[in-house]
């Protein structure tokens, strides 16, 4: 155990967090009933993404972790990042300046159970 | 002969202890692991709207409680570790076990939603939204039962005051099975 991180148990308020947590993950539940699209994808995927960031940064001690750790988790979410922009135009795309995806062209009836979720 | 521990153990080149380095190194691997089946999820999901339509047969409150009992599992195994480092072992013993418990529940939930899913004809191979749904909650699943495996070795060790910094590791992999859990939810069941 590192002074750091014992000196970070006395400082946080643990269940201050979860309660924030917690609040955070109604607003998530809440926010699609509205029936708006924007405040659906902010409540769904903002509030996700700001859980996430909260019990990366108290829980797992990221706030005042050594920054090799931090190296180690961007290169992660930059490969992350090439592999979705890399691949993202095949499997979104139908189409292209020089090219023609026919396996993915718009699928015209689909029924649940039987369905592919993309045409062959 | 007595038992001498490796060098690896005790040198700490990066300024981490070697055991924190090798489980931010599993995490790293997890990232890519799961970032990879979420991002490819993601591109069809947007690719396919008729998705949403897949993705309504999915329980939202069901969805919910389980995030709920996992961030609650989440504060238990962080004061557990509090409760370690205070040399509280008995008070982290019970935080530890309480985790596993979390978990258990977790794996109850998640085991109602898929018989009640199978039962009504979703099943793995129904369609692409159903195949993603049960190999990331799946994996995911797989992760919750090796952490609570994992914890409950652990807590050997932690009654007898050995091994402490391991409740920490452990802790660290927990919140990350929590963090993909968080992104999960909205996937699965939100965006519909």
């Amino acid at each position: 155990m590192t002074e750091e991180h014992a000196e970070a148990h006395e400082h946080t308020n643990y269940i201050k967090i979860w309660a924030i947590l917690t609040f955070m993950l109604v607003l998530s539940i809440l926010g699609p009933m509205i029936g708006i699209k924007w405040v659906t994808l902010i409540a769904a995927f903002g509030i996700a993404v700001v859980k996430a960031a909260m019990v990366g940064a108290y829980f797992m001690h990221l706030n005042i972790e050594k920054r090799y750790v931090w190296y180690m988790l961007f290169t992660a979410l930059l490969f992350l990042g090439l592999f979705f922009f890399g691949v993202s135009p095949d499997v979104m795309k139908a189409e292209g300046s020089n090219w023609v995806n026919h396996n993915n062209m718009p699928v015209a009836t689909e029924e649940v159970g039987h369905g592919d979720g993309h045409s062959e | 002969m007595s038992f001498q521990a490796p060098l690896a153990t005790s040198r700490s080149v990066t300024g981490l202890p070697t055991g924190r380095l090798a489980i931010w190194w599993v995490v790293v691997s997890e990232i890519v692991i799961f970032g990879g089946l979420i991002a490819c999820y993601v591109m069809f999901r947007l690719r396919h709207p008729e998705w949403g339509e897949y993705a309504s047969h999915t329980s939202t409150p069901a969805g919910a409680l389980n995030t709920f009992v996992l961030l609650t599992s989440s504060l238990s195994i962080v004061l557990a570790h509090q409760a370690a480092a205070a040399g509280n072992l008995v008070k982290s013993f019970r935080y530890i076990w309480c985790t596993i418990g979390g978990g258990g529940i977790f794996l109850l939930v998640k085991s109602y939603e898929w018989t009640t899913e199978i039962s009504h004809g979703y099943t793995l191979f129904a369609n692409n939204f159903w195949s993603f749904y049960y190999t990331a909650t799946g994996l995911h699943g797989l992760h919750v039962i090796a952490g609570m495996v994992i914890m409950a070795i652990i807590s050997i060790g932690v009654r007898k005051g050995e091994h402490l910094p391991r409740v920490e590791y452990i802790g660290i992999y927990w919140h990350f099975v929590d963090i993909v859990w968080l992104f999960l939810f909205p996937l699965f069941y939100i965006a519909k």
